[in-house]
């Protein structure tokens, strides 16, 4: 490994200023600092430093969406199975789960890093680890039928429009995996609503008759609709569609890849949390939210409205409540960077997305738009908790 | 009085080699710099050429801006040698030590029976003006300026710092002279901050004519200006002022015995410190004369002056700071570890985040260097600094007005009640490697210049 070291400062001359390849030298210090932490010493201010970097940062977060990314893999076989009654095994599964989700991660990635690398070379700052995590989480909040290009100019319009044009990581407004979904959604709605998106192979097989090992063709009385979908008719919509509160809390059920496994989100909420990479007051308060929003649902229903009368702490584990709670919404550039921002911010995530669920029956997902319109919002409710703040300081000030 | 003011907030860094409570030798100084570069803002006026001869005490230089304030120097000798930097800038002004040490005389005299007039002019004519620090922005007390009130820290909590219990052991009446004196100079009070782990064990708790005041907690709260902002903070138009424990101790000196003596006792600390204990020193003194304390063979060491987290590197041809009583000493980190980042275990690491396993050994010290360990990036964490932080403030929202220079949000985001000493832990703990100190300092160095 040494030798790897020694090979890195032998050639490093070419990339430096001056060298053949200088222009490149934005991408050879990304591919030093990832490969090893660099010997550079503090110059002014503190002489040592915390071991903590945002390399570290990042790799907690992609360590903590492991679980549900290695869920996610399972259950797109899963659900492909159910769909064309295979009756395959867990290892065909996987497989199946494998092939689909690869390129979805080869997409998000050269695309991503490739337009990460490009602006960083532009610029002639440094590359930055932030595209790690988003390229890890865009595969997750996609439906698993999305096709390869739609994806590549999702990410293109994600990193650019939502990241670079503000600076890169650290800069931007919006969460940009999150505006890489609502542009799919946005930009190709006949693509992407309806019901046949969320399971593997079903797009393909309905428009052209093949799939993946499609077998005897679709199972009678498969509708491929997400539990969110069903939950518009309230509970009995639920239980018709034989889904437990248990079958959506471990997260066998169609849906985006990653954000059906509420028991695997929990995983990384973990280890989000003990690391104190997220923040657990946006998660809890988010929570908060939405049982509140949920529990006056509940309070107003009649039997008219039987989707209000949808028990509160279903909206937990319904949709991408979850995911987005433990993995979007705790972004911390996006969210509030406030303490006391952060509960207010937290709940309305939460709220927003329950109410959306409730009175937007044309679009179930409340929880994207929900964490986009708080993350515009979350400066402002910053701005307000200082105001405040700096307020009550003065009037102490006065009295002392 | 004796409320304990709990700082719940801050962290301790578990640095190795913290020095023994012994005293190693007696340094005879042989050559010692005075600096202007100690003071924020000072624009020198020499008043010495090379081959001048000096006494301790003798005017060095002054300060351009206001020439009764006069920097001398701590031994007698002579003038040997003048540093100047880019654009002539003064750097140093280095003396040769005589054998025999000769002390201008400023008069013994009781302090009870002076007024405020004639305390002024002794310490501006001694040399002493300057280790009063004025707050807001750290800068040397103006003489026509009545303070609100005087602070002092009657402990220090930063990594490896001297025990005042240890090197004040002696001095008990020259600071209680000292405070006399300072006391002299405001209407308001002057108050002290004793830590709660020593309170009834120091003899410092019989100083009278102070306000005493208890801190318990981590670092940084021995900082002065942190204890600042729970006594009484700074808002817009206040002027206090801050003078060391040792500083306090010297101004007592200086009345009880007429002579400017510098002369303290050196903790010379750090991982790569030999037997880190402590050195009868001077200020001023050369690095030269602690060469038993470290093997610079490799030439990788880093010489501070002052604690790893505010010192000043110095070189290993530096002298020490004016206001410096340790020596850190530490190895330049200049390896690289091949996937640092990513590894699970870094045994050899300290983090305050649980995002690696030094949680696990509590109690562990670790041979720090001086390697950032990761790249500057933009601020990306938010509440990883106000957990060191026991202050009331948005150090985020504070450094990003600075940046902006922007002279309405800094006065808001308390810009008054900081200087960067108080906020170094957070610069330690950034993962993002933001230089938060230097940003503080230009946004301070701002403000002077606005505001003047």
């Amino acid at each position: 490994m040494n030798g790897l070291v020694k090979f890195m400062h032998k050639i490093k001359p070419i990339f430096s200023e001056g060298g053949k390849l200088s222009f490149l030298h934005s991408t050879f210090e990304a591919f030093e600092s990832f490969l090893y932490v660099p010997g550079t010493v503090t110059v002014k201010g503190t002489h040592v430093k915390d071991a903590l970097d945002l390399k570290r940062v990042m790799i907690i977060v992609v360590l903590a969406l492991v679980p549900s990314l290695l869920f996610g893999i399972w259950n797109t076989g899963y659900q492909h199975n159910e769909a064309f009654g295979l009756g395959w095994g867990f290892w065909q599964m996987v497989w199946y789960g494998l092939v689909k989700i690869i390129p979805l991660y080869l997409v998000s990635y050269i695309v991503g890093l490739g337009i990460e690398f490009i602006s960083a070379q532009i610029r002639g700052h440094q590359v930055n680890e932030g595209y790690l995590v988003t390229g890890m989480l865009i595969p997750l909040i996609v439906p698993v039928d999305v096709p390869l290009w739609m994806l590549a100019i999702a990410v293109a319009f994600a990193v650019i429009l939502g990241k670079e044009i503000f600076g890169g990581t650290g800069m931007n407004i919006w969460n940009p995996a999150l505006l890489c979904r609502a542009f799919l959604f946005f930009s190709y709605p006949s693509k992407m609503s309806g019901d046949t998106i969320w399971t593997g192979g079903l797009t393909r097989y309905l428009s052209d008759g093949t799939a993946y090992a499609c077998g005897e063709g679709v199972v009678d009385g498969f509708s491929g609709a997400t539990p969110l979908v069903h939950a518009g008719q309230g509970i009995q919509g639920l239980d018709s569609a034989g889904l437990s509160f248990m079958d959506l809390f471990i997260g066998n059920i169609g849906g985006a890849v990653g954000e059906t496994s509420v028991i695997a989100i929990l995983l990384g909420a973990i280890l989000l949390i003990w690391t104190g990479v997220a923040s657990w007051k946006i998660m809890f308060s988010s929570v908060i939210g939405a049982l509140a929003i949920g529990f006056l649902a509940n309070a107003l229903a009649t039997d008219a409205t039987p989707y209000l009368q949808l028990p509160a702490y279903y909206h937990l584990v319904l949709g991408g409540f979850a995911f987005g709670t433990v993995f979007m919404a705790t972004d911390p550039v996006t969210s509030a960077q406030t303490e006391t921002g952060k509960w207010i911010y937290g709940f309305l995530v939460g709220a927003l997305t329950v109410t959306v669920r409730l009175f937007n029956p044309g679009y179930m997902e409340g929880m994207m738009l929900a964490i986009l319109l708080m993350n515009t919002f979350a400066p402002l409710i910053d701005h307000y908790v200082v105001e405040v703040s700096l307020k009550r300081k003065a009037k102490k000030v006065k009295i002392a | 009085m004796s409320n304990i003011i709990e700082l719940k907030k801050g962290l301790d860094i578990p640095i190795s080699g913290n020095a023994a409570q012994k005293t190693k030798k007696v340094i005879i100084p042989d050559v010692v710099a005075v600096k202007p570069t100690d003071f924020r803002g000072l624009v020198p006026k020499l008043l010495v050429r090379e081959g001048d001869e000096v006494l301790a005490g003798s005017p060095v230089f002054a300060d351009k801006l206001s020439p009764e304030i006069l920097f001398t120097s701590p031994v007698s000798g002579t003038v040997t040698e003048i540093v100047r930097g880019e654009k002539r800038k003064l750097l140093e002004v280095r003396i040769k030590a005589d054998k025999e040490q000769r002390y201008e005389d400023f008069g013994i005299s009781k302090v009870s029976g002076l007024d405020a007039e004639s305390i002024r002019k002794t310490l501006l004519k001694s040399g002493l003006w300057p280790s009063i620090v004025k707050r807001p922005y750290g800068i040397i007390a103006n003489p026509s300026e009545q303070p609100k009130e005087i602070f002092i820290s009657a402990f220090s909590t930063a990594p490896l710092a001297a025990n005042p219990e240890y090197t004040l052991r002696d001095e008990f009446a020259n600071i209680q002279t000292g405070i006399d004196a300072l006391k002299k100079l405001t209407k308001g009070a002057v108050h002290v901050s004793f830590s709660s782990a020593n309170y009834s064990g120091t003899q410092l708790h019989k100083l009278e004519n102070i306000h005493p005041h208890i801190f318990s907690g981590k670092h940084p709260a021995g900082n002065v200006g942190v204890q600042i902002s729970h006594i009484s903070p700074i808002v817009k138009g206040d002027v206090v002022w801050t003078v060391s424990l040792s500083m306090t101790a010297a101004i007592g000196k200086l009345f009880n015995t007429g002579r400017y003596d510098m002369s303290r006792l050196v903790a010379v600390t750090g991982p790569a410190a030999i037997d880190p204990s402590y050195v009868k020193g001077i200020a001023g003194m050369s690095m030269k004369d602690i060469a038993e304390y470290y093997d610079n063979s490799k030439e990788d060491i880093r010489f501070i002056s002052g604690d790893v987290l505010t010192g000043t590197n110095v070189g290993k041809d530096g002298f020490l700071g004016f206001f410096d009583n340790q020596i850190s000493l530490l190895r330049e980190g200049t390896d690289c570890e091949i996937l640092g980042w990513a590894k699970p275990f870094r045994t050899k690491q300290f983090s305050a985040s649980k995002a690696y396993f030094s949680w696990l050994s509590p109690n562990k010290k670790y041979d720090m260097d001086t390697n950032t360990h990761g790249e500057p990036r933009a601020f990306v964490l938010s509440n990883v600094y106000s957990k060191v932080l026991p202050m009331d403030i948005y150090p985020v929202y504070l450094l990003k007005a600075c940046l902006a220079s922007d002279i309405d949000k800094m006065e808001q985001f308390g810009i008054y009640e900081v200087i960067e000493e108080d906020l170094a832990l957070c610069e330690f703990v950034c993962p993002s490697k933001i230089g938060i100190q230097s940003i503080l300092s230009d946004g301070i160095g701002l403000m002077l210049k606005e505001m003047a």
